[in-house]
């Protein structure tokens, strides 16, 4: 039987012990009619048949390591050190569970703990928790936070449309039960000037994603003053790898800074699992949700690691929690900290740097070609907008030819951006395959 | 065990002293017993609100619990004890003197009758002990 | 024993990974928009290495030893699975690549869905949702856009059994719903005669973990669900505990609506020091149109010359999403390869010796320690951690002394009904041997807390750390360490 050990003695035995004839007997509290289905599933295999199969289905996939992906939205094609994976590798990080008994879990609460740090060092912001499941989710808990600091009194939450669709959508299905108000994001072109018109004194909390979800980098301490102003809070959404060049948001007023971990060293993986960045200011840090790791020493003298601040918690708290987060994205959460700590400050800092000139060769070639165009009105980071004489999507199913993964059809989510691409270019993107990008384009546009 | 006897209490666990119109509270020997070590305080409401009896007014944290501490009759705060945020340990050693949390001008002195005095509490202590 | 933390072993210049140089022609950098400062560690690729291995060395894990925690399900984590998940076909693959270019990862999504509604007695299945409690919000609001939907808008009770995981009420209250708390009974069933005294046409559900947090199966469940029905509500089953039931009953078959998994306990997906999980969700017919968006579902038929064509598909009535992207993808993954080889007798073994091993573990202490409510268990049961005759000790020193042991304690302090609880669930894939340990251990322990209380008072001793100042910990935050050259501007 796989990774069952017993032997048909040691059942026997067992059974013995217990004081009853047959396994089958275990169950007498289990409805006789409902009892023992017969379930319509395959039959067990061996390990050998199963990795031969998985093989086999890994190969109907078309995989970025083959394919110039030019597709971010979200979620990013970086390169991934080889130190990052044998760190996840270790059996003592990956087979661990939650650090509750912190005499022997100090490898989990102190990675977390240099985690928290690197985020606050990263975005500015005082204090950072031990991660939620997404960027997305991040979002709603911010918007929760909000709520609760205005003691239920404010009902508004303003939202750019600027931020990831799948990040609002996540947002919109959190408050239905909240008889709150989402908006901000209606139209596709609203820009800060005009998300400040829309604050008032129900407003608990706006939002913007920086860069945006169409690459463009503003500048936003005008909004972060206006929310401040009327009380609202101010939340930034982040690329954490863009911070590695760009102004962290704790320097423009940032209140509550979020994002999606995944550019840090962690793969793509279909989209998950990824972690939610969560950081704030001192002022919020008791009710801010998620498990916190903090400081302290042991009955030795030893400085050592635990969780802390539990009673914001479910497990406490209970109906009276503000949120029922009941986990972190710990393995996510060491992939990230392994791959800060061997980047490190000039690496991640260059890595930026990287996509950033790529991604603007890029731009610059695509919008010299005719029947393409250049729409971001703002400075980029590493992905920008282009208009496409054709359909998106007929391009990208030409693009497959060159083993070309093109980028994402705006349409599908911006009813205005029609025939709108967004391409993302990362530090693995060699020049020679921008080169062919553009010459494929150039083809596709003459067809 | 402390049960002052000239303080009313609550079967939430909260103790009032009536001061003229001005009630103060905060939480009973008993309750800071129950939390252990106390690690935050927050005291919520500004001064100037109006708070009905049994509404929130502070909440109390120790490593292993959270809690509420409500109104004990309804009032109008008057002051709120700042201290409490820099040392909430005063609440394990000093719950009915230092670690008073708000004061209010008390709306309804009516409510007070359903309060029990230091006699009733403890036996409602030992009953719920059992 | 303590390891520096990374930024103690920085070095101004240090550098880490390689990267190449820059490729194409440079643009210049947003005047205004880049930072001058950027305090992260600088240290070389083998020192880190050093620092993450020697941190790995304080941890215990379950390739270690025995973790005997109640509701974690802590069974051993498969290698053929991480080995799996890392296939470049599935790692190397984007989610919003067009669907008709992800059919292998599309189609292994489909056949889980497929077979955890088979497992369960459901009709429609989501894998989006990231963990247990991720999966319980949306199981209540489901509920709730259910009877939204028929106008049935007075409905906003769930009741909620006093033994049941803080993240069931934590839910309900983030839905916007009011929470009952329903009382066990001396049994530890659900309070029947309770519930009857409640049940009205404002309830919109009961949130039901079974078995329960003891470890038992509720002698009552039907009547409890047919008492829900009765008065139109719906009944959410928290999935946590399905090691004990699989080929065993269908909690749809029982009357359960919509029912969570945690792949990360059930389905042996690695618990990765906290995460990452995942929390699928399984409706009956009436609820399929309402599960998050997207679902996977086949867009073409095929026939004998063509495969089907998977996508993904909005359902109609979709409470909408609750993450970006399709879900922890890599979990699905790992919790695929272990159903694939198992099969359907591999997962009735997985219940049959679970079940056996707790209720040996049970049989042998329950002379020893107190188990409240003491019948055939399922995957778990609960003992005190307490003797009238040694009034010192608590489930604390008894959890603290089993490191001492070498044994990972069990769950503390849960459920909450019983006092000094000690939840206790072994799995499946702990040896006879192992068990036999652990039990010599407990026994040794009870005889020292009557002997020699103070070394279980002031344990773990043989640990490399001791017990944590917890309430330094709160008292005095500290949450993030600062370099040290932020605080020295002259050496940046």
């Amino acid at each position: 039987m796989t990774y069952i050990p017993h032997t048909d003695k040691d059942r026997e035995e067992m059974l013995a012990v217990v004081g009853v004839d047959r396994l089958d007997d275990l169950y007498e509290a289990v409805p006789e009619n409902v009892r023992f289905p017969d379930l319509n599933l395959p039959d067990s295999i061996s390990e050998m048949e199963v990795t031969q199969e998985l093989q086999a289905l890994s190969e109907a996939n078309l995989e970025v390591f083959h394919t110039s992906c030019f597709l971010g939205a979200g979620a990013y094609n970086h390169f991934i050190p080889s130190v990052v994976d044998h760190t996840l590798r270790r059996n003592e990080f990956y087979t661990a569970y939650t650090p509750y008994q912190p005499e022997i879990s100090q490898g989990t609460l102190q990675t977390i703990f240099e985690y928290q740090s690197m985020m606050c060092q990263l975005t500015g912001m005082d204090v950072s928790n031990a991660s939620h499941y997404d960027g997305a989710t991040s979002l709603a808990e911010a918007m929760i936070l909000a709520l609760n600091q205005h003691r239920g009194k404010r009902n508004k939450i303003v939202i750019s449309p600027a931020i990831h669709p799948h990040y609002r959508q996540v947002v919109r299905t959190y408050s239905q039960g909240m008889g709150i108000k989402i908006t901000g994001d209606e139209k596709s072109d609203t820009e800060s000037k005009d998300l400040v018109k829309m604050l008032d004194g129900d407003t608990a909390l706006v939002a913007v994603q920086y860069p945006d979800f169409f690459g463009n980098i503003t500048d936003l301490s005008a909004l972060g003053d206006a929310a401040h102003a009327s009380g609202a809070l101010f939340c930034v959404v982040v690329n954490p790898l863009a911070l590695g060049m760009l102004v962290p948001p704790g320097d423009f007023g940032a209140d509550i800074v979020v994002g999606d971990g995944q550019p840090l060293g962690i793969s793509l993986s279909y989209g998950g699992p990824t972690l939610g960045i969560f950081t704030t200011k001192d002022k919020y840090v008791r009710k801010m949700s998620g498990r916190l790791v903090g400081e302290t020493v042991d009955n030795r003298g030893q400085r050592g690691y635990v969780l802390t601040l539990t009673p914001r918690e479910q497990h406490i708290r209970r109906d009276r929690a503000t949120s029922n987060i009941c986990s972190n994205q710990g393995l996510m959460v060491l992939a990230s900290a392994v791959y800060l700590s061997v980047v490190g400050k000039q690496g991640l800092r260059k890595v930026a740097e990287l996509c950033y000139h790529k991604a603007h060769y890029a731009a610059e070639r695509i919008d010299a070609l005719k029947g393409f165009k250049l729409w971001n009105k703002h400075p980029f980071f590493h992905e920008f907008v282009v208009k496409c004489p054709r359909p998106v999507a007929e391009i990208n199913e030409r693009l497959l030819e060159w083993d070309i993964l093109g980028g994402y059809d705006l349409g599908q989510e911006y009813p205005d951006l029609k025939d709108h691409m967004l391409i993302a270019v990362t530090e693995v993107i060699a020049k020679e395959e921008i080169d062919d990008l553009v010459a494929a384009l150039e083809e596709v546009s003459n067809d | 065990m402390e049960y002052p006897k000239d303080l009313k209490y609550t079967e939430s666990d909260e103790w009032v002293r009536v001061e003229g119109k001005i009630g103060t509270t905060g939480i009973s020997d008993y309750a800071q017993d129950q939390l252990s070590d106390i690690v935050y305080v927050e005291t919520n409401p500004p001064v100037g609100e109006s708070l009905q009896k049994g509404e929130t007014h502070s909440a109390v944290e120790s490593v292993k619990a959270a809690a509420d501490v409500n109104m004990p009759v309804s009032g109008v705060i008057t002051e709120i004890n700042e201290s409490l945020a820099d040392t909430p340990e005063l609440v394990n050693t000093d719950p009915y003197g230092e670690a008073w949390m708000v004061k209010f001008e008390i709306s309804d002195p009516s409510e007070l009758d359903g309060l029990m005095d230091a006699a009733a509490y403890e036996k409602f202590n030992e009953e719920r002990d059992h | 024993m303590t390891e520096p933390l990374i930024y103690e072993l920085s070095s101004p210049g240090r550098k880490g990974v390689s990267l190449p140089a820059v490729d194409v022609p440079e643009t210049t950098f947003p005047e205004g928009l880049v930072r001058e400062n950027l305090p992260l560690p600088e240290v070389a690729e083998n020192d880190v290495v050093r620092h993450f291995m020697r941190l790995s060395q304080l941890n215990y894990c379950v390739d270690t030893g025995f973790y005997p925690l109640g509701s974690c399900t802590m069974k051993y984590n498969p290698k053929v699975n991480e080995d799996m998940a890392r296939l470049p076909g599935f790692a190397f693959t984007h989610p919003l690549q067009d669907p008709g270019t992800a059919q292998g990862n599309l189609a292994m999504m489909y056949a889980l869905q497929d077979w955890l509604m088979e497992i369960g007695g459901f009709a429609g299945m989501s894998l989006q949702p990231a963990a247990g409690a991720h999966g319980e919000l949306t199981g209540i609001l489901i509920i709730r856009a259910y009877h939204q939907d028929r106008g049935d808008k007075e409905r906003t009770k769930i009741f909620i059994p006093d033994s049941a995981h803080g993240t069931n009420p934590a839910s309900t209250t983030m839905s916007g719903m009011d929470v009952i708390e329903i009382p066990s009974d001396a049994r530890g069933n659900v309070d029947l005669d309770e519930l009857k005294k409640h049940c009205d046409e404002r309830v919109a559900g009961l949130m039901l973990t079974n078995p329960n947090t003891l470890g038992l199966f509720d002698e009552h469940v039907r009547e409890v669900i047919e008492l829900i029905h009765g008065c139109g509500g719906l009944i959410y089953g928290d999935g946590a505990n399905m090691n004990a039931l699989l080929g065993v009953v269908r909690p749809g078959d029982l009357g359960i609506d919509v029912l969570h998994y945690n792949l990360h306990k059930t389905f042996s997906t690695p618990h990765g020091g906290g995460g990452p999980g995942s929390g699928p969700v399984g409706v009956v017919e009436k609820l399929v149109d309402f599960l998050p968006d997207p679902v996977v579902g086949i867009v073409d038929e095929g026939d004998e010359t063509k495969p089907p064509l998977y996508g993904l598909i909005t359902p109609k009535k979709s409470i909408g999403r609750v993450k970006a992207f399709h879900g922890h993808f890599g979990v699905i993954l790992r919790a695929y390869t272990y159903m694939r080889m198992l099969g359907k007798s591999g997962l009735r073994a997985v219940s049959d010796y679970a079940v056996l091993n707790a209720n040996y573990l049970l049989a042998k202490l329950r002379d020893t320690y107190k188990v409240p409510f003491d019948r055939i268990c399922m995957h778990e049961f609960v003992a005190e951690g307490h003797w009238d005759d040694a009034p010192d000790i608590h489930a604390l020193d008894i959890a603290k002394r089993l490191m001492d042991y070498g044994f990972h304690p069990p769950t503390n302090y849960f459920p909450l009904i019983v006092p000094e609880a000690l939840m206790i669930e072994p799995t499946e894939t702990e040896s006879k041997e192992s068990l036999d340990a652990f039990i010599e251990a407990m026994l040794a322990i009870a005889k020292e807390a009557r002997e020699d209380p103070e070394t279980l008072k002031s344990a773990p001793h043989k640990t490399l750390f001791g017990r944590m100042d917890e309430v330094q910990a709160a008292r005095q935050l500290v949450l993030c360490c600062r370099p040290g050259y932020l605080d020295n501007p002259d050496n940046k």
